[in-house]
């Protein structure tokens, strides 16, 4: 059973339309690591061993986040620019990710519609992720279909709501148990 | 048989002592063992004690000292926000209770007069015992709670109209010594206690505790204390008040004043003591001759009274809207009769309202229903509230919202210590509407912090009476910001002790003083100068030259390095280090560790972050040259 590590970045959780429910629901199960972000660095100042340490000890990262300004919230940024370390995460000596796997699970305020491009966006929202996709390819991440709850402004019915996070749950229980031999075990790594 | 003094306090005490815990340990809760207490040394039993009735007389006593203490807890403000309970909830049990037993008695075959004076006298119910169960079983926040204090409240108050009815029921017409003064004469006395102790309560009291607790004597204010409950207890029955009402409206009075926790403190063991004493003579001066000779009649009458209570009472607590669950707990509760019973029937025996057989039956009767209210509870404990239990499963943990604090009435935090420290951090929770508990024993520093409408409470929270009135045992946090280092870790301790569940945040004075609370067990330490120290470091990085964020960022790094080492060492050093004779010695030595340690660890830290291969060799040289480069600006500019 792979091990999964939820990096999750909601500076106003009180507000959260989504990701309250989802992250709620995703608490307290075995070989799960839920990591919120800006409860564990209110000063924003990330202990970068302590979370690369986290990093090695899982088999899949995902990033969890309401998508600001068709990107993440500003602590899941300054993560990635600090905890993705040459040495360690890319360049010649860093290896330390080969074989891991990252997947986003990310909420909008537009529609599904909206992200195409007749809509406002004019774009997909593959497109809006791109540089997460390039990171992972750069640190030899495999990088998974994204998890996107689209709507959520015009459409926050708690029943929705309820229902995408046991999808998400879902999502991530098979995450576990996938065997495409693609991943490296931490046993292997260690 | 006849005992000196000192012997009765003994049997008094010494069956307090051995009763009490044992009833406790058993569940039973002390009040049902302070009468079993009373029973054992009783005239029936060990017969060890004698001139029970004056004791009872003094005992009485406790209940006024009782009243006085439930008026501080009452602000006007909340008294007036329970005025619908009180009249709704307390009238209609009154009424309601006093008009069952009346018409059942009048169907016995008493005459009316008899039947309503005992009508009134047992639909009051017992104010120390159930105010004390509730208090042990910590439910006087719940709506039964509530609303039996309503209810106890409503009947402390309606003692003096019954007084005042009582004379009326006369069946013969006897000479009754009629009083001196013309009624409105005696109506505009009462009027002018009250007022006295209003508006001497306020411009009198207050400043005289004042000028007391300025002179630091704990003694003479505890003195002060019972001298105001027994000034105005003389006061009152003076015109024939209830000495209760008046010490209770003299507590209301003094709730809004800031030496609220320190009366209540004093006068609490005084008040626990008596009662004490009130419930063994209780205990003592059951009848069992009567008992033995009229077993079925008595139990009759006792099964009797706490039924029909116990009706009248769930049916007002379903005309009222009380919760199911609760509404139990509150029949339960208030289903016997009082100590106003006693006084009571002792008043309309006097007058001749009752005669001596029906009184000292009442009186058993009364004293039976009294000890079978803790059993009620016990019984409500173990059978009724476990089916409602079940039934309602998560009622309890409700979600409050994450940026809402609950806003409840009580404290969840007490700060120790008002001076400069505690202000900052009472400063910041008063901004967001959370409700402090603040300790503090300088009278200069409250009278001032009044003026800005801040509640500071006068006491030394190393007392831990003090602690059990400001709140401590429903409190979550607690904080110590005083400014002395050796008060500190005994209040630590104190907390520590007697209240584990609250988490205690703690300013030390220095690294050695921080390391001594951690070892006695504080959840969270802050060094007055840490924070400080480091803010002052970081500006001086800035102004060689050191970018914003990254001196800010260095300030952080030394922070987490040096909380971290404190820590460690913390743990390490298990033996009593010598406070003061090596006190400088030890400081050098610590130093001399960090100093050390710093150059290892943080530097790297530092220089670590946002490197990427390009520059990481150029950054590793900022820090060491910064003098130099501020030197070099300042030449160029």
């Amino acid at each position: 059973m792979y091990k999964i590590l939820v990096l999750f970045a909601h500076p106003a959780l009180q507000k959260s339309l989504a990701h309250k429910s989802l992250f709620n629901e995703i608490q307290h199960i075995e070989g799960i690591t839920c990591h919120d972000l800006y409860d564990a660095y209110p000063d924003s100042f990330i202990d970068i061993k302590h979370e690369q340490a986290l990093l090695l000890q899982h088999d899949i990262i995902v990033f969890q986040f309401p998508l600001y300004w068709y990107s993440c919230p500003a602590i899941l940024k300054e993560w990635q620019d600090l905890v993705l370390e040459h040495g360690f995460a890319y360049g010649e000596h860093g290896n330390k990710l080969i074989g891991k796997k990252l997947m986003l699970a990310v909420s909008t305020g537009g529609s599904a519609n909206s992200y195409s491009a007749s809509g406002y966006n004019e774009h997909d929202i593959n497109a809006f992720l791109l540089p997460f996709s390039q990171m992972s390819q750069i640190c030899n991440l495999e990088y998974l279909p994204p998890f996107v709850v689209h709507d959520i402004h015009k459409r926050h019915d708690p029943q929705r709501i309820a229902r995408k996070a046991e999808e998400y749950r879902q999502q991530l229980l098979r995450l576990q148990q996938i065997d495409d031999g693609a991943v490296k075990t931490r046993m292997e790594n260690n | 048989m006849e005992h000196g003094v000192l012997f009765n306090t003994f049997i008094y005490l010494a069956a307090g002592v051995v009763a009490v815990p044992i009833a406790k340990r058993l569940g039973l809760g002390s009040v049902l063992g302070y009468l079993i207490a009373g029973v054992i040394v009783g005239p029936y039993a060990l017969s060890l004690i004698s001139n029970q009735q004056d004791v009872m007389h003094v005992a009485e006593f406790g209940v006024v000292m009782m009243l006085f203490l439930v008026g501080l807890e009452l602000r006007p403000a909340l008294l007036w926000q329970l005025k619908m309970p009180i009249l709704g909830t307390g009238g209609l049990q009154l009424c309601a209770t006093t008009l069952f037993i009346f018409l059942l008695l009048l169907a016995c075959g008493l005459a009316w007069q008899t039947s309503l004076a005992i009508g009134l006298i047992v639909a009051l119910s017992s104010t120390a015992i159930v105010l004390q169960n509730l208090q042990e079983r910590e439910l006087m926040k719940t709506e039964a709670g509530k609303n039996a204090f309503a209810v106890l409240l409503f009947q402390d108050i309606a003692v003096i109209p019954i007084l005042s009815i009582l004379p009326l029921l006369v069946i013969q017409d006897t000479t009754v010594i009629e009083s001196s003064i013309p009624s409105w004469q005696s109506a505009l006395m009462i009027a002018g206690v009250i007022a006295g102790i209003i508006i001497g309560g306020h411009f009198l009291v207050v400043p005289l505790l004042r000028i007391i607790a300025s002179s630091r004597s704990r003694e003479i204010f505890i003195a002060t204390a019972l001298a105001l409950v027994v000034g105005i207890a003389l006061a009152m029955e003076a015109v024939g008040l209830s000495a209760a009402l008046g010490t209770f409206l003299a507590g209301v009075v003094l709730a809004d004043s800031e030496y609220r926790h320190e009366l209540e403190s004093d006068i609490e063991p005084f008040k626990s003591l008596l009662l004490g004493i009130f419930f063994i003579s209780v205990g003592a001066s059951i009848d069992f001759n009567l008992l033995l000779d009229q077993p079925i009649l008595v139990a009759l009458l006792v099964g009797g009274l706490i039924a029909v209570k116990f009706i009248v009472l769930f049916v007002t607590g379903i005309v009222f809207k009380i919760q199911r669950s609760q509404n139990w707990l509150f029949s339960c509760a208030l289903a016997q009769g009082g100590e106003f019973a006693f006084v009571l029937t002792s008043f309309a025996l006097q007058r001749q309202v009752l005669d001596n057989e029906i009184a000292s039956l009442l009186v058993l009767v009364v004293t039976l229903s009294m000890v079978f209210t803790p059993l009620l509870l016990i019984i409500y404990d173990k059978v009724i509230a476990p089916t409602f239990k079940r039934r309602l499963p998560q009622q309890e943990d409700k979600e409050t919202p994450e940026h809402q604090i609950p806003d409840d009435t009580d404290s969840s935090v007490i700060i120790a210590g008002f001076g400069g420290f505690g202000q900052v951090v009472g400063r910041l929770l008063h901004g967001y509407h959370i409700n402090t508990t603040i300790l503090e024993n300088d009278v200069g520093q409250i009278e001032l912090l009044q003026q800005f409408k801040y509640k500071v409470f006068y006491g030394d929270a190393e007392q831990l009476n003090l602690l059990h009135s400001a709140g401590a045992d429903n409190a979550k946090l607690f904080i110590i910001a005083v400014e002395s280092a050796s008060r500190t870790k005994r209040i630590l301790i104190q907390v520590k002790k007697h209240f584990p569940h609250l988490t205690v945040l703690a300013r030390a004075t220095d690294r050695n003083h921080a390391q001594q609370l951690i070892r006695l067990g504080a959840d969270h330490v802050f060094r007055e100068s840490l924070d400080s120290g480091i803010s002052l470091g970081v500006e001086t990085l800035k102004a060689l030259g050191m970018r914003a964020n990254q001196a800010h960022r260095a300030g952080q790094v030394f922070r987490r390095h040096d909380e971290a080492v404190l820590h460690e060492e913390a743990k390490r050093i298990h033996e009593h280090e010598p406070e003061f004779v090596n006190r400088s010695l030890t400081e050098r030595r610590i130093l001399k560790k960090l100093l050390g340690l710093d150059a290892l660890t943080y530097y790297d830290n530092l220089n670590d972050a946002w490197s990427t291969e390009a520059h990481s060799n150029q950054d590793k040289n900022t820090v060491g040259n910064l003098a130099a480069a501020h030197k070099h600006n300042k030449s160029s500019s």
